[in-house]
């Protein structure tokens, strides 16, 4: 039946329902992302390569690209730093609002970018909450590449803790109580075998973060002063792009977008075949 | 005191007694310290932001936003988007999980790899690739126009954008679920007479069904909220195709910033009552959850 | 619950389907919201006494180029009420969907109202700015749009060259020099005009906002003129921005009579009063409440046929084309 017409790429199963479901599954994934994607890059073959490396190696693209990738570095890398602290004490303390703390890391993913946006504008601006404070001290953040990299750690923060939390909690007791028996101070004991064991959820939750970073538009627009070359990101450069007619600008820096998303999601892969292997789990 | 634990007092004095594998206290509540100031200075404190400048003019000034009819449709759009784009994504989560997790093939870890893709691809390309395909310069712009179809810049485009940036979120919630649950309970279920959708229904569904609604509620507030993608493909009309966080960035640039801040409000309680969900599920059903990254 | 979701649809989907009466579609830029709001209340008043029947009228606002981007795209407009010439000239060329001769079509070119360039400044005028020479001072900080997206910001920017050809006597690279150094100055470049004048007014960034005179003096309106001053300077171009109907939707739509009407009534002496009310410059200023128009200071203008500019076919590439004066500016 379908198994045998599928032929060796699939162990036969008992439970049926493969070829609806797979059959399903590829249409809609083709339907929705495959075809939509594969014509963007079939539309950027319509340029001489020659072509795409002027619109790829312009000023302004580099510099839009170098500032969603270097914001999205530094607030991946934040992430990560607080991330593991925001892991660790949720997991292994118990303290009043424990529950509120972890119920809220999420908001990010459930909060619509445009309002984080402006209420992190709200905030940082000159005449806002924390704007009024910091301005005078020489300390700008909204509207300069500061505003970026906050609104991007903002936007990223679940991600490291989410990825963390769940390798915490298997660590096993045992393994920290084997390196005290063996004369480990527990500074020891974290350094050299807690904090080992983390790396490739570590690595993961930060390509996550860098991600979603390097692509994130909603939250950043309102913060960021849209300057070209200082302030402007990769994301917007391609609205701009658009409204300007020049499709052929947009969709260059969206391919050199979507390879740079492929190859972080190719890394998250292989950090965790190499986390299976190193250390039994994903 | 008994002499048991004078003695062990002796040995082990209390007060510098502590387990081999916690922090000193101290260190732990610097950690704590740390923690808690982190998420309230990053995220606590933009959502009292939010619900401040809402209520900055009183409580009537407040509802006096949801009186206007473009807030209105603009809340209805979004109702309407979410409610076509989250059980679609809802039945393909389901399909892909089960073709996923209940077999065994070459190809996997790609499929998955492609299923997440939209997950990193930024919104503005979402948006992108849709009017490169339906616009009336695009791919099949000309046929459409033919057939007097529209999908950008109407219900259509919004929809098909928001179901693109939404695509992985009940796939990837219940994929690692369903592997790790293993495939003998169906197996025996069929084994016993069931059919396909019966042993679906009464075996697996039972097994998932709140790593399901943890998916559903996501795909369903981020499905609320987006905006970059909605962006491209709305073209903004008033009352028309304007959703909720469009309509926010309109009220914000007409000077109307309460109202804006009162828009934002509803779709930030959105999430708190997702999170808020969530957890409630998370703490009466926590074995049954997925606790894979997201 | 399953009925619960079902009836919400229901009822979302009449809610959404519910405008099966005409419905005109007006895409316009951004500082036309209060403008187009008044006007068209009137409108459908006039249009119900007219014809007896009742339409209703959408409004979609942003960046006049992106607005050009969406209709080329399929937004479905019937018309359009844009910034500037060359942004209808696009849509005329890439989609055709706008005759060519358009500008003949309506008087003055098809703009019904016209308008022009000033400063906002916060009240006292503290940075003393007086004309352009001052923009280009070290540490004053400029808000102006992004000339690339939005149509005020080109009219800003061709303002300052002007003024700058003007003062360097023909000069041009002493005038890229100066436009050059004014968007140094610049902090934040939002996409449309609203979005500067929000980042200047409401979020207190920059000295002075390069704004269109209606926006200027609609900010005064709605935040005090308390807070805010307008700095006219010695030069400024005279902004036409036009209207069209757009051939091929109102077509297909049959919605050609109504939307003609719609745009002929700007002219009329209802349309004209609405647009010196709303702070714009009437084409006719006597049909208009000579109060209104009294408001709007005398400027030296500067149009966009002048042998400086030589018309928007010449200076739209040369300026804001890739590679343009603008591009140029930008590369360090």
């Amino acid at each position: 039946m379908t198994a045998i017409a599928f032929g060796t790429w699939r162990k036969p199963s008992v439970i049926p329902g493969f070829g609806l479901t797979f059959g399903f599954l590829m249409v809609y994934l083709s339907l929705i992302v495959l075809i939509p994607i594969a014509l963007l890059i079939l539309r950027t073959t319509q340029l001489s390569w020659a072509e795409y490396w002027a619109i790829a190696s312009n000023g302004r693209v580099v510099a839009a690209l170098r500032l969603s990738f270097g914001a999205a570095l530094i607030a991946a890398g934040i992430n990560t730093l607080f991330g593991i602290i925001v892991a660790w004490v949720l997991v292994r303390y118990e303290f009043p609002g424990r529950r509120l703390v972890d119920a809220i890391v999420d908001l990010p993913f459930a909060l619509p970018t445009a309002v984080a946006g402006i209420a992190l504008t709200a905030i940082f601006a000159k005449n806002g909450w924390v704007g009024q404070y910091i301005e005078p001290l020489g300390i700008k953040v909204a509207y300069t590449s500061i505003g970026v990299v906050i609104a991007l750690t903002f936007i990223g923060l679940p991600f490291v803790v989410r990825t963390l939390q769940p390798v915490i909690m298997e660590i096993e007791r045992e393994t920290e109580e084997a390196a005290a028996t063996l004369g480990a101070s527990r500074h020891q004991a974290i350094f050299r075998v807690v904090l080992p064991t983390l790396v490739p959820a570590l690595l993961t939750g930060f390509v996550l973060a860098l991600a979603r970073g390097i692509g994130e538009y909603g939250s950043v627009v309102f913060i960021a002063g849209n300057l070209p070359y200082r302030t402007e990101i990769a994301p917007l450069l391609i609205v701009i792009r658009l409204t300007e007619f020049d499709y052929n600008g947009a969709t260059a820096i969206a391919t050199i977008m979507l390879a740079i998303s492929f190859v972080m999601f190719l890394a998250i892969n292989l950090i965790q075949v190499w986390a299976r292997r190193r250390f039994g789990y994903v | 005191m008994s002499e048991q634990t004078l003695a062990a007092s002796a040995t082990m004095p209390p007060e510098t007694w502590r387990a081999p594998t916690a922090e000193v206290s101290v260190v732990r509540l610097v950690l704590i310290g740390v923690a808690v100031l982190f998420i309230g200075v990053f995220l606590g404190f933009p959502l009292l932001v939010v619900f401040f400048e809402a209520f900055l003019n009183g409580v009537a000034k407040y509802f006096e936003t949801f009186a206007d009819s473009d807030t209105q449709h603009a809340i209805l759009l979004t109702l309407l988007v979410a409610a076509i784009a989250v059980p679609a994504n809802l039945i393909f989560g389901v399909a892909a999980a089960w073709a996923i997790a209940k077999y065994d093939f070459r190809g996997k870890a790609l499929l998955i790899t492609l299923i997440d893709l939209p997950f990193s691809v930024s919104p503005v390309i979402a948006g992108l690739i849709y009017v490169i395909m339906f616009g009336a310069q695009g791919y099949l712009g000309d046929w459409l126009k033919a057939h007097h179809i529209q999908i950008i810049f109407a219900i259509p485009g919004i929809v098909l954008a928001t179901i693109f940036v939404t695509f992985p979120f009940v796939a990837r919630e219940l994929i690692p679920l369903m592997e790790e649950q293993g495939t003998q309970d169906e197996e025996a279920a069929i084994s016993l007479g069931a059919s396909g959708w019966q042993t679906f229904r009464r075996v697996t569904l039972p097994n998932v069904k709140w790593g399901l609604m943890y998916g559903v509620l996501l795909c369903n507030a981020r499905a609320m909220g987006e905006f970059g993608a909605v962006a491209v493909v709305s073209g903004h009309i008033r009352g028309l195709t304007n959703t909720m966080p469009l309509h926010i960035e309109i009220l914000y640039n007409d000077y109307q910033w309460v109202a804006a801040f009162a828009v934002a409000s509803l779709l930030a309680l959105l999430a708190l009552v997702t999170l808020i969900v969530k957890t409630l599920l998370e703490w009466r059903f926590s074995d049954e959850l997925a606790n894979g990254p997201r | 619950m399953r009925r619960l979701v079902s009836g919400l649809i229901l009822s979302t989907v009449l809610a959404v389907s519910a405008q099966a009466q005409t419905a005109l579609l007006n895409v316009s830029y951004d500082p036309t919201r209060e403008l187009y709001k008044d006007f068209n209340a009137e409108f459908i008043k006039h249009w119900k006494e007219k014809s007896g029947e009742t339409i209703s009228i959408k409004q979609s606002h942003g960046g006049s180029g992106g607005q050009a981007r969406s209709v080329i795209d399929g937004l479905d407009a019937d018309v359009v009420t844009l910034a500037l010439e060359s942004d209808i000239d696009a849509i005329a060329e890439k989609s055709g969907k706008i005759a060519k001769d358009w500008r003949k079509r309506l008087p003055n070119n098809s703009s019904p109202y016209t308008s022009t360039i000033v400063f906002l400044v916060k009240k006292g005028n503290p940075k003393n700015v007086k004309d352009w020479d001052d923009l280009v001072k070290p540490g004053i900080e400029v808000i102006t749009p992004n000339p690339k997206t939005s149509g005020g910001a080109r009219w800003n920017y061709l303002s300052a060259w002007a003024y700058a050809e003007h003062k360097f006597n023909g000069d041009k690279a002493k005038a890229k020099e100066f436009v050059g150094a004014l968007f140094r100055n610049v902090p934040v470049l939002d996409t449309g005009a609203r979005g500067s004048t929000t980042t200047f007014v409401q979020r207190g960034i920059g000295d002075v906002l390069l704004a269109w005179e209606n926006e200027a003096f609609l900010a005064l309106k709605e935040f005090g003129p308390e807070k805010f001053e307008i700095i006219v300077p010695s030069i400024a171009t005279l902004a036409e921005p036009p209207v069209a109907v757009v051939d091929q939707n109102v077509d297909k739509k049959g919605t050609r009579k109504v939307a003609e009407a719609y745009l002929e009534y700007l002219y009329s002496p209802v349309g004209q009063k609405i647009a010196a009310k709303n702070f714009y410059r009437p084409f006719k200023p006597e049909l208009a409440d000579a109060a209104d128009v009294k408001l709007l200071p005398k400027v030296t203008l500067v149009s966009i046929d002048d042998p400086i500019f030589g018309g928007w076919a010449k200076a739209q590439p040369e300026h804001f084309g890739d590679g343009g004066t603008f591009d140029q500016i930008y590369k360090k």
